[in-house]
C-alpha cells in the first residue's frame, strides 16, 4: 500500500500546489471500484495535459487513468511520441526511456517488482503510440508476449507518426497519403491486436475510446488477467484530428463513424482469462 | 529488532560483509578458473537481484553460469532477452525498479545496444556490464579485438579495464560498490579483452562464497526508484523536453554535465576499493614507458622483462580505468618518459588518442601508437620489444 506517499508533510503543507493537495485529498486511493464516473467528482491522477485541444488520446488517459483498480501501486512505462508529452502530468511512477523499448523496460521493472514485494500486487502498464508499440517496438512488443510478461500494454493507435508531424505509420491504412508515403501507403494496416492474440495474449481488445464506460470495462479486465494471468493488449483508435484535418469538436464522430468499421469491437478472451474475469464479477469488480 | 549477535543475512543465506572485509580482508583460497567462471564467482558474492542475458562468442558462458546461480537462489530475476537492445533495456527497467544489476556482452552485442548506454547513464542507473570484447562486424569477426570500447568512452558509463581474471573478479565487487555510491550512480562497465581472459585458465584467489556485499539499497539513489514507494521524482514530472526555451536547454546540459561530473567524484573510492587507478611495473624512473590496458598491458609486461635481458630499461603504465580517466596519476607516471608506446587491440588507437589528449602540454616525450593487432591477432611481447629496439637503433634479435 502506498498512498502514503500521496500523503503531505504538514509543516510544508503551506507551500504545497493546491493540485497536489487535491491529489491527497481529492483523489480516489484505495478504491479497486473506482472508474470513469468518478471522473466528475474526484482530483484526477493527470494534471490537465499537453495534448491538442479536443485530441482523442487525452480521453483515452483521462479514462485508463480514473480505471486503474489499483493507481497506488501502479506503474507506467511509455515511449517517444505524443504520449510523452502527457506522461510529466501523471501522478504515478512513470518511465520514458527510449523509442520502442517500452515493453522491455516494463518486463524488467514487473519481474523486479514481483522479487522485491512477493506479497504486494504491483501493477505494470504500458503505454504508447503505434510507432513505438507496432513499428519501431514491434520486436519488443511481441517478445513480451512471448515471454508471457504479466503487464498490459495499450497501444493508441492514431495511425500515423503525428509527433513528428504527420508520416506513415505500420498502422495507417493501405492508400492514405502521409508523409513519407507520398503516393498513398503501399501495404495494409498491420492487425496488431491478432498478432497479440497469436504471440500469447489472454485478453485482446480492440476498439475506439468513443465510450467511456466501455474503457473503463476493458481496461480493468486487462489489468486484472495480467496480474493473474499473463500478458494482455488493448488497441485503442484515437485518431490525430490534427492530421486527419478535423476540429477539435469532430473526434467522438470520427470514433463513433469508426467503430461501425475498421475499429468495430473485438474482444479476445482466453480460456485462463475467462475465469480471471467471471471472479472478478463474482467480487463486485468488474 | 536486529538482535546485534545475529548475523545479517542476505536473501540468498550468505552473511553479509563490508566491502572492505570481503575486498581485502577475508581469507582467499587459490582456484584455477576461467575468467568466465570468475564472473559467476563474483556474482555470487555480490547480492546481485537480476540479470538479462542474450548469447554473443565470447561472453555466453559467463551469462549461463549467472543462470546458474539464479537456479541456486543467488540471483532474484534471471532471464534470456530477445536481442542486446531489448535486454540491456529490460536490466534498465530492473535497474529503475530498484535491483542491483549485471550482464555481459561482447562486439556486436554493445553496438546493438548502444541506445541504452547514455540512457543508463541519465537515468543515473548503476548498472554493470562486464564486456568481453570482440571485434565488430563487418567482415564477420568473433576474435579478440577492442575497438568497441571506444564507443563506449562517451556514454556517461564509468570504464574500466581489467588484466586477468584477478582483477576481474576484485572489480566486478568493487564495481558495484564505486558506482551505487549515492554522489556517483552511475553504470560501470568492466571491459576484459574476450577469449585471452575468459576462456583461459588462471590462478585465482577467491575469498569465501558465504560472505556477500550488502545488498543494494535503492533509496540512497540519487533518483527515486520506480516501485510507488516513494513520491515521484522531479525528474518524471518535469521533463526537459516539455519547455522550449532557454531554461530547459540549460537544465539538459547541467544534467549531462552531472554525470561526467558523477564519473569524476568516483575517484576516491576507486582508489579505496582498487588500490590505484593505474599500476605501475618496471624500472620507476625508465625513460621508454609502455601505457596499455588488460591484455596489452600483460604483454607489455612481458616486453620489459625481455627488454631488460637487452638492457634497456623500461616500464609499464597500466590503466585500470578509462572514465574516469587516471589523468595525473599518468602524468607523473611519465615524468621521465622521452618515449611512450601505446599498444593496442585494435586498429584506430583510441587509447593512444585519449594519452595524447591529457598528456598534450604535460609531457616532452615523444608518443608511438602502436604495436597495434586487432581482428584475432595476439600480441607477442616480441613485437612490442621490436618496436622499442628499432626506435632505440638497437639490434633486433628477440623476434623469429
Amino acid at each position: 500500500m502506498s498512498i502514503n506517499i500521496f500523503k503531505i508533510n504538514e509543516e510544508l503543507r503551506e507551500f504545497i500546489p493546491q493540485e497536489v493537495i487535491d491529489l491527497e485529498e481529492k483523489a480516489t486511493w484505495g478504491n479497486p471500484k473506482r472508474g470513469v464516473m468518478d471522473l466528475p467528482y474526484a482530483k484526477e491522477l493527470l494534471e490537465e495535459h499537453s495534448l491538442c485541444a479536443g485530441c482523442p488520446e487525452s480521453m483515452a488517459f483521462r479514462y485508463i487513468l480514473a480505471s486503474l483498480p489499483n493507481p497506488e501501486d501502479t506503474i507506467i512505462v511509455n515511449s517517444t511520441g505524443c504520449t510523452s508529452l502527457v506522461f510529466p502530468h501523471i501522478a504515478l511512477h512513470t518511465v520514458h526511456s527510449l523509442f520502442g523499448n517500452q515493453n522491455a523496460v516494463a518486463s524488467g521493472i514487473k519481474r523486479t517488482l514481483e522479487w522485491r514485494f512477493p506479497d504486494k500486487v504491483k501493477d505494470v502498464i504500458v503505454l504508447a503510440g503505434d510507432g513505438a508499440t507496432v513499428d519501431i517496438g514491434l520486436d519488443c512488443t511481441l517478445q513480451s508476449f512471448f515471454r508471457q510478461e504479466k503487464i498490459t500494454t495499450i497501444c493508441f493507435d492514431n495511425e500515423v507518426y503525428a509527433n513528428t508531424g504527420g508520416q506513415e505509420s505500420g498502422t495507417t491504412v493501405q492508400g492514405h497519403v502521409f508523409k513519407m508515403a507520398p503516393k498513398g501507403k503501399q501495404w495494409p494496416k498491420v492487425p496488431m491486436w491478432q498478432l497479440a492474440i497469436d504471440s500469447g495474449c489472454h485478453y485482446v481488445v480492440r476498439m475506439s475510446v468513443s465510450s467511456p464506460k466501455k474503457v473503463e470495462q476493458v481496461v480493468k479486465k486487462a489489468i486484472y488477467v495480467a496480474r493473474e494471468v499473463g500478458p494482455t493488449y488493448l488497441h485503442f483508435y484515437t485518431p490525430c484530428i490534427l492530421e486527419i484535418g478535423l476540429n477539435s469538436d469532430d473526434a467522438l464522430m470520427e470514433m463513433r463513424d469508426k467503430d461501425k468499421e475498421r475499429f468495430k469491437f473485438f474482444e479476445y478472451v482466453s480460456p485462463q482469462a475467462e475465469e480471471v474475469i467471471a471472479k472478478k464479477k463474482e467480487e463486485g469488480l468488474l | 529488532m536486529q538482535k546485534l549477535s545475529e548475523e545479517l543475512k542476505n536473501r540468498a543465506g550468505q552473511k553479509i560483509v563490508d566491502p572492505e572485509y570481503l575486498l581485502f580482508e577475508a581469507p582467499r583460497e587459490k582456484v584455477f578458473m576461467t575468467g568466465s567462471e570468475v564472473v559467476k564467482e563474483a556474482v555470487k558474492r555480490a547480492s546481485v537481484d537480476a540479470s538479462v542475458s542474450y548469447p554473443i562468442t565470447p561472453q555466453s558462458e559467463a551469462a549461463h553460469l549467472i543462470g546458474e546461480l539464479w537456479v541456486e537462489g543467488y540471483v532474484g530475476v534471471y532471464f534470456r532477452g530477445e536481442s542486446e537492445f531489448g535486454v540491456m533495456s529490460e536490466l534498465a527497467g530492473c535497474s529503475m525498479a530498484g535491483a542491483r544489476t549485471i550482464t555481459t556482452t561482447s562486439g556486436p552485442g554493445t553496438l546493438r545496444a548502444m541506445e541504452n548506454f547514455p540512457m543508463w547513464a541519465g537515468s543515473r542507473l548503476p548498472i554493470q556490464l562486464v564486456l568481453m570484447a570482440r571485434g565488430i562486424n563487418s567482415p564477420l569477426s568473433i576474435q579478440p579485438d577492442d575497438l568497441e570500447v571506444s564507443f563506449l568512452l562517451d556514454t556517461g558509463c564509468m570504464v574500466w579495464y581489467a588484466e586477468n581474471a584477478q582483477e576481474l573478479f576484485d572489480m566486478i565487487l568493487a564495481g558495484f560498490v564505486v558506482a551505487e555510491q549515492p554522489d556517483v550512480h552511475v553504470p560501470v562497465v568492466n571491459v576484459i579483452n574476450g577469449f585471452f581472459i575468459s576462456h583461459t585458465r588462471e590462478s585465482v584467489m577467491l575469498p569465501p562464497d558465504d560472505i556477500a556485499l550488502p545488498p543494494y539499497n535503492p533509496y540512497k539513489a540519487p533518483m527515486p526508484p520506480i516501485d510507488m514507494e516513494m513520491p515521484p521524482g522531479r525528474f518524471l514530472r518535469d521533463p526537459f523536453v516539455m519547455k522550449s526555451n532557454y531554461i530547459s536547454y540549460a537544465t539538459h546540459t547541467s544534467w549531462q554535465f552531472e554525470v561526467r561530473a558523477a564519473i569524476e567524484r568516483a575517484r576516491p573510492y576507486i582508489k579505496k576499493y582498487l588500490g590505484s587507478l593505474i599500476e605501475e611495473f618496471g624500472d620507476p624512473e625508465a625513460e621508454i614507458v609502455l601505457v596499455s590496458t588488460g591484455t596489452g598491458a600483460a604483454q607489455a609486461k612481458e616486453a620489459v622483462r625481455l627488454l631488460e635481458d637487452e638492457g634497456v630499461k623500461a616500464k609499464v603504465v597500466k590503466l585500470r580505468t578509462i572514465r574516469p580517466f587516471p589523468i595525473n596519476e599518468l602524468r607523473e607516471a611519465v615524468k621521465n618518459a622521452k618515449v611512450i608506446f601505446v599498444p593496442e587491440f585494435n586498429v584506430v588507437g583510441w587509447l593512444e588518442r585519449e594519452i595524447r589528449r591529457y598528456l598534450y602540454k604535460h609531457s616532452d616525450a615523444e608518443i608511438i601508437g602502436g604495436p597495434r593487432v586487432a581482428g584475432g591477432m595476439t600480441m607477442p611481447p616480441e613485437i612490442i620489444v621490436k618496436d622499442v629496439l628499432n626506435y632505440l637503433g638497437k639490434e633486433v634479435k628477440h623476434v623469429y
